[in-house]
């Protein structure tokens, strides 16, 4: 490489560096740079009042899985953490697999419809996707309510005598977030489903395979990237879901992220719950680079 | 026309599942919207149509001072974010790769990739350490942390609109002894308007809707209108917010079909 071209190159990263900067600048103070505290902050000891006493320990660490028996001082495994962490873990297995079952033929419904359907329909998943969570959230429980549209309708249609208790059970909770994160498996799904060559399964059929063999064989494997991809984007919201739980679940049936906000508040344990954000956040984060190399595979043929 | 015979694309069962999603996503939403017009206290029973909790809402001291309280940061944030988010998208597209390219992009997607509730707890920490230590109670906090978790949103559209671009024009421009800065100006600005305009209105949705952050980050008594929804669900309901829900749903709407004009492709 020449100096003259080297130069160039220096100046290039410069630039592009320079007008990153202000940008770059905000994300460091208020999104990036916090996430650094809560590091530090796992391993210190909680104040009596809330915040922090300074002192190195890993007791907030511990504390995730194990929990000191206050008479005796042995430990043993924290049942009440456990629980909460299988429950968050469980619902956002569901809503991704259910989101799935039904996101899936509505995606391919959307991309075998003509052109000006499709662009509509696009837009109607899209209006959900951007309206306000808590919105969405509040429309499920003003339906699920023991008081609510479905039980009143029920009651007077002489099905049932007495309200069917839906609201603050973990089917609330599922149900709430099937409705709100749908959309965000239906659009990948249907990134992936549009480019799709009908061909192929034209060439199937002749070969006498059977629809299931068809969807299995050909259909599958090929948009295989927006199955991921639909995937990892409805279950990462579900497992650091707030408001739905909150709405949906009410104050018995909590997820990572009410248990989190609970050390904040009333639980008074600071270094827990940066100890369980750090554990939320690297759940995460290893669900994205198991994104990152699937997509790089399959990216090849998507 | 009918459609006839077999189809290679029709699968058993598909159109109507998709239908009932079709059915199951809006329905909830209208009934929302159904109910805030109820002149009756109940969310299931139907007793005539009134505007009442538009008025009841209206006349609501702190409804008031949530919304404006809400649109002031909205606008404050995705200013910001879509100054900043437009430069770095300028910095960012159509050049050689660079040292660096890949830090850059992490850390402008970090706030579509790490939880809200992390994001939250880390910034509640942050700001309580700030407020101790400077004083400073005011709205500075909600809109420094909106504008960041807004420059994803902004920064996505702009860099679209630029990848798209007619570079051609731009060489012109200098061709003809415009300086560098009369080319963005006159030539690269303007082209790449619908995309800023775009990205500032998705910022500013991002920016209505949350309730997480906002939550953890506010001081007493800075409610916005997501919060002091939140706050009311809590307690009674009353149809009351059913009739704000409707006025942001209803702007949401709006903003997110001039989006669409605007970053709909002409072919």
């Amino acid at each position: 490489m020449s100096e003259v071209q080297k130069q160039a190159d220096r100046k290039n990263a410069r630039n592009a560096w320079a007008l990153s900067a202000p940008a770059l600048l905000v994300l460091t103070v208020a999104a990036v740079g916090p996430l650094l505290i809560i590091l530090i902050y796992s391993f210190l000891l909680p104040g009596k009042y809330g915040n922090v006493e300074w002192g190195f320990s890993f007791d907030a660490w511990r504390g995730i899985l194990v929990s000191k028996d206050i008479f005796d001082g042995t430990y043993k495994l924290a049942d009440a953490h456990l629980t909460i962490f299988w429950r968050s873990v469980k619902l956002s297995l569901l809503t991704t697999v259910f989101t799935f079952v039904v996101g899936f033929p509505t995606a391919w419904f959307i991309a075998t419809r003509p052109p000006r359907w499709r662009a509509a329909l696009l837009f109607l998943i899209t209006i959900p996707f951007w309206t306000n969570l808590l919105i969405r959230t509040f429309a499920i429980n003003q339906i699920i309510r023991n008081e609510g549209l479905f039980n009143t309708a029920m009651i007077q249609l002489g099905l049932i005598d007495q309200p069917i208790v839906i609201i603050y059970t973990d089917f609330a909770v599922f149900l709430g977030m099937t409705y709100v994160y749908l959309p965000l498996m239906v659009l990948p799904l249907f990134a992936a489903i549009d480019r799709f060559d009908m061909r192929l399964l034209e060439a199937g059929y002749d070969l006498y395979a059977s629809r299931m063999q068809v969807l299995r064989r050909i259909i599958v494997p090929i948009v295989k990237p927006g199955i991921i991809a639909g995937s990892i984007l409805v279950f990462i919201p579900s497992l650091g879901a707030y408001v739905t739980p909150r709405i949906l679940g009410g104050g018995r049936n909590m997820m990572i992220g009410n248990f989190i906000e609970l050390q904040f508040g009333a639980g008074r344990n600071w270094p827990l719950g940066a100890a369980l954000s750090m554990t939320l956040l690297i759940i995460v984060m290893v669900a994205l680079l198991v994104y990152v190399r699937f997509a790089n595979r399959d990216g090849g043929h998507g | 026309m009918a459609e006839r015979g077999f189809s290679v694309s029709r699968l058993p069962g598909f159109s109507t599942v998709a239908v009932m999603v079709f059915v199951a996503l809006y329905l909830p939403i209208a009934m929302l919207v159904v109910f805030s017009f109820n002149s009756g206290t109940s969310v299931a029973i139907w007793e005539g149509v009134s505007l009442r909790w538009y008025v009841s809402a209206w006349a609501n001291e702190q409804v008031k001072e949530a919304t404006f309280r809400s649109l002031i940061i909205a606008s404050a944030a995705s200013i910001v974010a879509t100054t900043v988010a437009t430069m770095a998208a300028l910095g960012t597209t159509r050049r050689k790769a660079f040292k660096g390219q890949t830090l850059i992009y992490v850390m402008i997607n970090q706030p579509l990739m790490v939880p809200e509730i992390v994001t939250a707890v880390a910034l509640l920490i942050f700001f309580a350490t700030i407020k101790v230590a400077t004083g400073y109670q005011g709205l500075g906090y909600l809109i420094a942390a909106h504008s960041a978790f807004c420059i994803p949103f902004a920064y996505l559209p702009i860099r679209a609109r630029l990848e798209g671009m007619d570079y051609t024009l731009e060489t012109a421009a200098a061709d003809l002894y415009a300086t560098p800065w009369q080319t963005f100006r006159r030539v690269t600005l303007p082209l790449l308007m619908p995309g800023v305009i775009a990205g500032m209105m998705l910022s500013f949705v991002t920016s209505l809707d949350d309730v997480v952050i906002t939550l953890f980050v506010k001081s007493a008594g800075q409610d916005t209108l997501p919060t002091y929804m939140l706050a009311q669900i809590r307690r009674s309901v009353t149809s009351e917010v059913n009739a704000i829900s409707t006025v942001l749903l209803g702007l949401t709407v709006v903003m997110l079909t001039v989006f669409f004009l605007l970053t709909r492709k002409k072919d």
